[in-house]
């Protein structure tokens, strides 16, 4: 039994042993269904190998919903255990745990891979490409990510949760003190899917600079494709970072190396540092295409042109190069000199004029426009009044001197989820309405889709508020539980009350998916919100080569040009179209890597090199494969253009 | 696929010349990375806790030997890539062949070196500085090894399937990889050798 005993939970409870059963049930389930309905082929054929940006977006939110899920029920384990005084639903460990898993899953695991999936989606078609530059590349991105995160997920039954918080920061996430195997499992997962991560940053980099659609300037883009540029070129300059982080940190938790130990030299402020080098441009790799997509909504739904675009495009790029140097304002009080905060201090305070420009830019679209209240436009208007109180308290935050007051307090809880829940959520979930008729052919529900925005809204807004009054009060963070006379209670208590609405908005969203399936009418235009871009220029369903001729763009705006001024958007004839064949290798590759990172946690040395050698297999199948894609012929575009043009 | 003719083969087809600048984004992620290794090296360096220093460690003559060998490689990769626009096959093969055969040489050194290192009781695990040296030197190592293999088959294929748009492609992305690492090699000739041994 030795052997099996380092994969035991080193804190078991009642629900993690429930969640090993559901899991399992759950596995079952949809192995037996797939084989019942003789699934395994269409799967494999059509989702497991496809090469199709569209495809892979639809994998990736799909994904990052279950991942919203799991860092949900994380969100309220954590709400209820303090909602009342000296709680005992979870112990301090199990507390611990929970934390750092929400950070972790939200964050890499729901934020971003939500933004990425959007991304693939939109990106190629606003910019009138027929696919990423790199396709075959985009689905090794793609399944590298989803095998980080199912690790990740799995370090809850199998060996235990990381517990030293989603910054990790040392000495605490050091063999010492974190003596399970999560922390390993956080710096291989992580690990795994930065890779992807980087990846997809160089393919869109290329698709988008080099795969516009003729006439389209770079000062001729969608807001949405720009915001998208600048998020890859921070991708790009961030990630190697992390890369390097987490590899430190796995040779000081399993090579016994000494980068970040308290003796012998190491130093526990380089990992502070590099982490958050990498992790401040991160909150930006998730803010920026937020920002993208609501630009793209308002100016949809205001029925105006998007004010001041020239200036949209300067602050974006400020903010990103901003992002890179206020790193340590995220440890101000660890002891670094008065000089060095005050610098940090200062370059943090300065985002905020970029920030307010964009600000001012979208209440000025909205100003003269005529606004159409559909749901993702809700979520872009209640976005703008809750992130600028994100935003306020950002700037209290940065300030050095006061920070020592309430750093580490619920405040900034607070603040930080009054700019990512806006900032990133509602964003996500506004671009997912906004562009779900192009993924799927039809609406959602806007009367569902309102009940669950103004859940949303109100239980977001209950449940984080009341952590400005109790941070300001003096209530820790990470502190599973406090005592009656603090008198915290009550408003804690709220918290959870609002956590509850927030889960009931989410739960309706998925009800509305569901019921959007079964009654939505299919018959809807290919241009349903009256929309400004090139993506609503194709067909719905998009055809697989996306446009059957490239278009040609003469403003930013080229396709509502079309609509209101006769732009010929469609000049040329229908040639044949070069197109990649799908793989399995990204997925199996992917399978292996997930094999070694298991392998890797547990120092399981033999199997870790088997599988480093199967990886390598995998990079020479593909150097030697001659693999030069297919045509579509020009009466195959012809029949399927008509068939959807029937289809109207 | 569309073949300009009036481009080098490498840089003919719209695919090629998307795979180039791709390789170019993914060296400005590589020079991040090393930058970082660097950064860390430098926190460090002064972390030498019971261990020994650099000062003590780092020798003239393995290190003349890594830097001849590596800095002819590269030089030598641009002749075989000069032969490649010449189309002339074999003499490419052969300066990839010499090339790779020079960066042999340098991981040889490099091992001995390390080989000595650890007989001095400098191990990854002896100090924070040691930790550090040896990741940098290691990453860049490793890096060196991987272009063995990569180089290799780009060898095989040019071999097999002649001078096509692919494998000159290949040969080319190939070939800014390996000037990428000697790139890398002159900060840690400078920043830790030479550093270190004043």
């Amino acid at each position: 039994m030795d052997y099996f005993d380092r994969f035991a939970v080193p804190h078991p409870s009642p629900a993690i042993y429930a969640s090993m059963v559901a899991i399992g049930l759950t596995m079952i389930a949809v192995v037996a269904g797939i084989t019942y309905f003789k699934k395994w082929g269409y799967l494999w054929r059509e989702w497991l190998t496809t090469v199709d940006h569209k495809r892979i977006g639809i994998m990736y939110i799909l994904a990052a919903l279950l991942m919203l899920f799991r860092g949900g029920v994380d969100a309220l384990m954590m709400r209820a255990q303090t909602a009342i005084p000296d709680n005992g639903l979870l112990d301090g460990q199990h507390y611990n745990e929970v934390f750092t898993t929400h950070g972790v899953v939200m964050i890499l695991f729901m934020a971003m891979p939500f933004i990425i999936g959007l991304m693939n989606i939109v990106t190629p078609l606003q910019v009138g490409a027929r696919d990423v530059a790199f396709p075959r590349l985009n689905a090794v991105s793609f399944w590298l990510f989803f095998m980080g995160a199912m690790l990740f997920n799995i370090s809850f039954v199998v060996g235990g949760s990381p517990d030293a918080g989603w910054t990790s920061y040392f000495p605490l996430a050091g063999n010492d003190f974190s003596e399970s195997v999560g922390s390993n499992y956080y710096a291989i997962s992580l690990q795994i899917a930065g890779i992807g991560t980087l990846m997809t940053g160089i393919n869109f980099i290329v698709t988008i600079l080099k795969m516009r659609a003729p006439g389209m300037t770079l000062m001729k883009m969608p807001m949405f494709t720009w915001s998208i540029l600048i998020t890859n070129f921070i991708i790009v300059f961030a990630f190697p970072v992390l890369t390097v982080a987490l590899a430190l940190m796995t040779m000081d938790r399993l090579f016994g190396t000494q980068f970040f130990t308290m003796a012998n030299g190491g130093s526990d402020m380089l990992w502070a540092n590099l982490f958050w080098v990498w992790g401040h441009p991160e909150v930006y790799i998730v803010i920026l295409p937020a920002f993208g997509i609501y630009s793209e909504i308002i100016s949809t739904f205001a029925r105006r042109n998007l004010y001041g675009y020239n200036s949209m495009v300067i602050s974006m790029v400020a903010i990103s190069t901003l992002s890179f140097i206020v790193w340590a304002h995220h440890f101000y009080t660890m002891g670094h000199g008065a000089m060095v905060n005050g610098i940090f201090s200062i370059t943090t305070m300065a985002i905020a004029v970029p920030t307010g420009v964009k600000i001012f830019n979208w209440l000025f679209t909205l100003w003269k426009g005529k606004i159409v209240f559909t749901v993702p436009m809700l979520y872009s208007l209640a976005f703008i009044p809750i992130f600028t109180l994100g935003g306020v308290t950002g700037v209290m935050l940065a300030m050095a001197s006061a920070d020592y007051q309430y750093h580490n307090t619920m405040f900034l809880v607070a603040h930080f989820h009054y700019v990512l829940i806006p900032g990133t959520v509602f964003a996500v979930l506004a671009g997912f309405t906004y562009w779900w008729p192009k993924m799927f052919g039809f609406m959602l529900s806007e009367k569902i889709g309102k009940w669950s925005f103004w859940f949303i809204i109100i239980g977001f807004n209950v449940t984080f508020f009341p952590m400005f009054i109790t941070g300001l009060d003096g209530q820790a963070r990470r502190m599973y539980t406090y005592s009656e006379s603090t008198g915290y209670g009550p408003l804690n208590m709220l918290s959870f009350v609002g956590a509850i609405g927030l889960a009931i908005g989410f739960a309706l969203i998925v009800y509305n998916i569901y019921w959007s399936t079964r009654y939505a009418s299919r018959n809807i235009s290919n241009d349903p919100w009256d929309a400004r871009s090139l993506e609503w220029a194709t067909h719905t369903p998009i055809p697989e080569y996306n446009f059957a001729v490239v278009p040609t763009v003469d403003s930013t705006e080229a396709f509502w040009d079309s609509k209101k001024k006769g732009f010929k958007l469609f000049g040329g004839k229908v040639e044949k179209i070069h197109m990649p064949n799908n793989s399995g290798v990204p997925f199996i590759m992917s399978c292996i890597f997930f094999v070694w990172g298991f392998a890797l946690v547990f120092s399981m040395w033999i199997i870790a090199i088997i599988a480093t050698i199967g990886i390598f297999a995998c990079m020479i199948h593909r150097s030697f494969e001659k693999d030069h894609g297919r045509y579509i012929s020009v009466e195959e575009i012809e029949e399927t253009e008509n068939k959807l043009r029937g289809a109207k | 696929m569309k073949i300009d003719n009036s481009l080098p083969l490498e840089y003919s087809t719209e695919e090629n010349r998307l795979k180039i600048f791709g390789f170019w984004i993914f060296l400005g992620a590589e020079i991040a990375l090393f930058a970082t290794l660097f950064a860390t090296y430098f926190v460090l360096v002064d972390g030498t806790g019971n261990g020994p220093t650099g000062e003590h460690l780092f020798k003239v003559p393995t290190l003349m030997f890594q830097t001849i060998f590596l800095l002819t490689s590269s030089f030598t990769i641009g002749l075989g890539i000069n032969a490649m626009r010449l189309g002339r096959q074999k003499a490419t093969i052969g300066f990839f062949i010499i090339t790779l055969i020079l960066g042999l040489g340098f991981l040889g050194v490099e091992i001995y070196e390390f080989v000595e290192y650890v007989h001095e009781g400098a191990t990854i695990q002896t100090s924070a500085f040691l930790s550090s040296l040896f990741t940098l030197l290691g990453t860049h190592g490793a890096h060196v090894t991987l272009g063995l293999f990569w180089g290799t088959f780009i060898i095989l294929q040019i071999k097999k399937r002649g001078m096509t748009p692919q494998t000159t492609n290949k040969a080319f992305i190939f070939s800014l990889y390996w000037h990428f690492l000697d790139v890398v090699w002159i900060f840690i000739f400078s920043f830790v050798y030479l550093k270190g041994m004043m």
